[in-house]
């Protein structure tokens, strides 16, 4: 991730940015979002994201094999009413899965 | 010499398994059960060449050889075992264009097995539609497989894959990968102790330890060092293989597939939009069980009548035909009766069958367990609760079978627990004969007949005892349990009718057999000790004659054959039970009726027929006898508003399927559930129909 945004600005990489995003975010509203942990339970409809990290041992591992696994990518397709369970596309799969699964599994948005 | 060749057929669920060996087999298969276990074994046999036969097995959809059901299990179980009958000679994995990297996981476990394996990519005619491309030879050649693109629905590629069948022993029996190479200390002590074996099979066996204890094992000659991981050790290890073998199949993907996103077809998104919407998801939902419902018992009237009539018609031109003896009345006032109750619904399960299996077909299903999952976990079932529920109104024995892709032990016990509460095609022929006589056949605001609205009542209280079993069950039954829900949402088909009309065939054969066996035992059982008795005939006539010496000849006789009936073995197993079922307001011949009803629930009208028809020489319809018969005590029609609704009542709730009783022991694995079924059941139907009967009286 070291592509340049402006001429002049070459140091500035993309994660230096964000950086200073997010401190200015902290600043000005006081919220942390180092902090806030980004899992598919907390994606919208349509968002997408790249599964970060998983618990292994509460994950059932059909869920695994069905291709959610870190790397690979996620989108919400649809949330049932009151918000579960989550219609998700991962890796090509459709697939639903209750809230506290998706609550265990964390991603990066894209 | 005619040759065989075993055939495996396996892939994952939704990949078009079942149309591609329907494709091959056509309706030479036979469904059957492992030995031992109730899952479904279905074997087809296919002509390869004049000479050459293909024995074909559809072995259980499963996404992996990490088994974690009882289904998977046999999959497992059969490639494994070089012993086992089935053992194939040459495995076919089946996989779907859409999916394909998934369904590689499955291919290249498969393929480290050592058998000849054949890549079968289904659905190839969509490909073009979907924007995929794929690089064949390359596929082939990384695969270390011969890849034969099909589509079932069209039939293409079938020719092909027989040919490569034949010449399966040309196949490559390599490895395309070496994914045990996580942990290479493990795995090298274990080729080390092992030699002889095959390292992936070892570790199948090692791993499927933790899920199931089936499986033949090595002798592990006294060294437990292997076996001895810890649980969360060994998932860790299965996880690390996981993603080893996802990490080559995006490998070779990433070369020999093309995808151009932009062809990818908004259809599917558009349908999931509508079908899983938090209003028209349950509206639609809503109006498709209407239509079933309805369906169901507006087409079916006519077959059902037409076979009523048909048997009785049968039984009288055998009475007139055959000379008068035993074996005349054991053919038209036992068995022919027994078997008329069984036939007669045949259409009404045949159209539920029909229908689930479409939407089954379609991909609908998914979507309702989707809508419907978070509703159902308040009374402590899961969303896919919902199709043993709703497969219940056909049989609950299929339900119970259904429930287990459920992964909560604790949901799916609750689901197999309520699941008899659901008014099954066996309860249709008591409510319709009883409703008939005891109902009014008016309409309200001329539309809605009060017969239909009743059936449909005693669908729904079905539907809300089984809902409320649920959750007073969920409350009272403690058992830890984890949410493990996880359920594929395949993409939506039209369903192909060849399967559809297979599986409905399937389904009325199993249970016309199945059912039709018990009931014509229990028929000619009845027919014996309805027609003997520890009286002396000579004597009782004269009796009888004597105490009605002014009534007419045909009065006469009449008061003798119900005599004779009241006298028989089973007129005296009536009068012993009659103290319990007279206060729900039936005659010792409806005991009997429940009594032996217990068996199953079909039976009911069946032995009301023969009782009824026992020492009655005209040929008449079920229904019309019942509706004759009178009450010995009060007078009056015997099947009255009073009795009728406590008898529907008590079909409604009692535990009455000795066969459902034997399915919930085999999938519970124990008798403690069965027996707290039939208790508790029978008690709710005891009480439900007592309350009714002495208030409606």
């Amino acid at each position: 991730m070291n592509s340049t945004l402006y001429k002049g600005f070459e140091n500035i990489t993309n994660e230096v940015l964000v950086r200073g995003i997010k401190t200015a975010i902290f600043v000005l509203f006081k919220i942390n979002l180092n902090k806030v942990k980004r899992t598919i339970a907390t994606l919208r409809r349509g968002e997408k994201g790249i599964i970060d990290k998983l618990p292994i041992d509460r994950i059932p591992l059909k869920l695994l094999e069905m291709g959610c696994l870190p790397g690979n990518e996620v989108e919400l397709v649809q949330r049932a009413p009151l918000a579960c369970p989550l219609y998700l596309k991962i890796n090509g799969s459709h697939i639903a899965i209750r809230k506290e699964t998706a609550e265990l599994i964390e991603i990066d948005l894209i | 010499m005619a040759k065989q060749i075993h055939v495996a057929l396996i892939g994952n669920p939704n990949t078009g398994k079942t149309s591609l060996f329907n494709a091959l087999t056509g309706l030479n298969q036979q469904v059957g059960n492992y030995p031992g276990i109730t899952v479904e074994k279905k074997q087809g046999v296919c002509k390869l060449n004049h000479v050459t036969k293909a024995i074909v097995l559809d072995l259980p959809g499963t996404y992996s050889l990490n088994a974690s059901s009882l289904d998977e299990n046999v999959a497992i179980q059969v490639l494994l075992n070089k012993k086992d009958r089935d053992h194939p000679d040459v495995a076919v994995v089946i996989a779907d264009v859409e999916n394909l990297k998934r369904n590689l996981l499955l291919y290249t476990q498969i393929k480290d097995l050592g058998i000849p394996t054949i890549l079968c990519i289904n659905m190839a005619d969509q490909m073009k539609r979907k924007g995929i491309a794929l690089d064949i030879p390359y596929l082939e050649k990384k695969l270390r497989t011969k890849i034969i693109l099909t589509s079932a629905r069209k039939k293409d590629g079938i020719e092909d894959l027989k040919n490569t069948i034949l010449e399966y022993r040309s196949l490559s029996k390599e490895s395309c990968l070496d994914a045990l190479s996580f942990d290479q200390e493990y795995f090298a002590n274990l080729a080390k102790a092992f030699p002889q074996q095959s390292l992936y099979k070892l570790w199948l066996v090692i791993t499927q330890d933790v899920n199931f204890g089936k499986i033949e094992r090595p002798d592990w000659k006294g060294d437990t060092s292997f076996s001895v991981k810890s649980k969360t050790e060994l998932k860790r290890l299965q996880h690390k293989e996981t993603v080893k073998r996802y990490h080559f199949i995006n490998g070779i993907l990433k070369e020999g597939m093309q995808v151009d996103l932009s062809a990818a077809t908004g259809i599917r998104s558009r349908l999931d939009y509508i079908l899983t919407h938090h209003i028209w998801g349950y509206v639609i939902f809503f109006v498709v069980l209407l239509v079933i419902f309805q369906a169901i018992y507006d087409w079916s009237q006519y077959p059902m009548d037409f076979i009523d009539e048909g048997f009785a018609w049968l039984s009288g031109f055998l009475t007139s035909v055959m000379p008068e003896g035993p074996v005349s009345g054991l053919l038209t006032e036992g068995i022919l009766p027994g078997l008329g109750g069984i036939v007669i619904f045949i259409p009404q399960i045949a159209l539920l069958f029909l229908f689930l299996s479409v939407l089954e077909e379609t991909g609908y299903m998914s979507r309702v367990v989707f809508l419907m999952d978070r509703i159902m976990r308040r009374f402590g079932l899961s969303g896919k609760s919902v199709v043993p529920l709703m497969s219940g109104t056909a049989c609950a024995i299929p339900a119970v079978m259904a429930t287990r892709n459920i992964e909560s032990w604790k949901e799916r016990l609750i689901t197999i627990l309520v699941v008899p509460f659901t008014t099954c095609s066996a309860r249709l022929p008591v409510y319709l004969i009883i409703i008939s006589l005891v109902i009014p056949n008016q309409k309200v605001l001329g539309i809605i007949g009060y017969q239909s609205l009743t059936l449909m009542a005693l669908y729904i209280l079905g539907f809300v005892t089984a809902i409320g079993a649920a959750w007073i069950l969920n409350t009272v039954i403690k058992i830890p349990s984890r949410s493990l829900f996880v359920i594929e949402m395949p993409s939506y088909k039209l369903p192909m009718l060849k399967n559809v009309v297979i599986t409905v065939i399937e389904k009325v054969k199993a249970f016309v057999f199945g059912a039709g066996k018990i009931i014509f035992a229990i028929s000619i059982i009845l027919w014996v000790l309805a027609s003997y008795g520890p009286y002396d005939t000579e004597e009782l006539k004269q009796t009888i004659y004597a105490q009605s010496q002014n009534a007419s000849p045909e009065e006469q006789e009449y008061a003798f054959a119900a005599a004779k009936l009241e006298n028989s073995y089973i007129g005296h197993l009536g009068k012993a039970i009659q103290p319990v079922v007279a206060p729900l307001g039936y005659d010792w011949k409806v005991g009997i009726a429940i009594l032996s009803s217990f068996a199953a629930r079909e039976v009911f009208v069946g032995t009301l027929a023969t009782i009824y028809s026992v020492g009655n020489d005209e040929e008449e319809t079920i229904r019309n006898r019942m509706a004759a018969e009178v009450n010995p005590i009060l007078g009056g029609p015997m099947f009255n508003l009073a009795s009728g609704i406590s008898l529907l009542l008590f079909y409604a709730f009692a535990m009455q399927c000795m066969s459902t009783l034997a399915i919930v022991k085999k999938e519970t694995l124990s008798w403690k559930w069965p027996m707290l079924q039939l208790l508790a059941m029978t008690i709710i139907a005891y009480l439900a129909a007592l309350l009714a009967y002495q208030l409606l009286k």
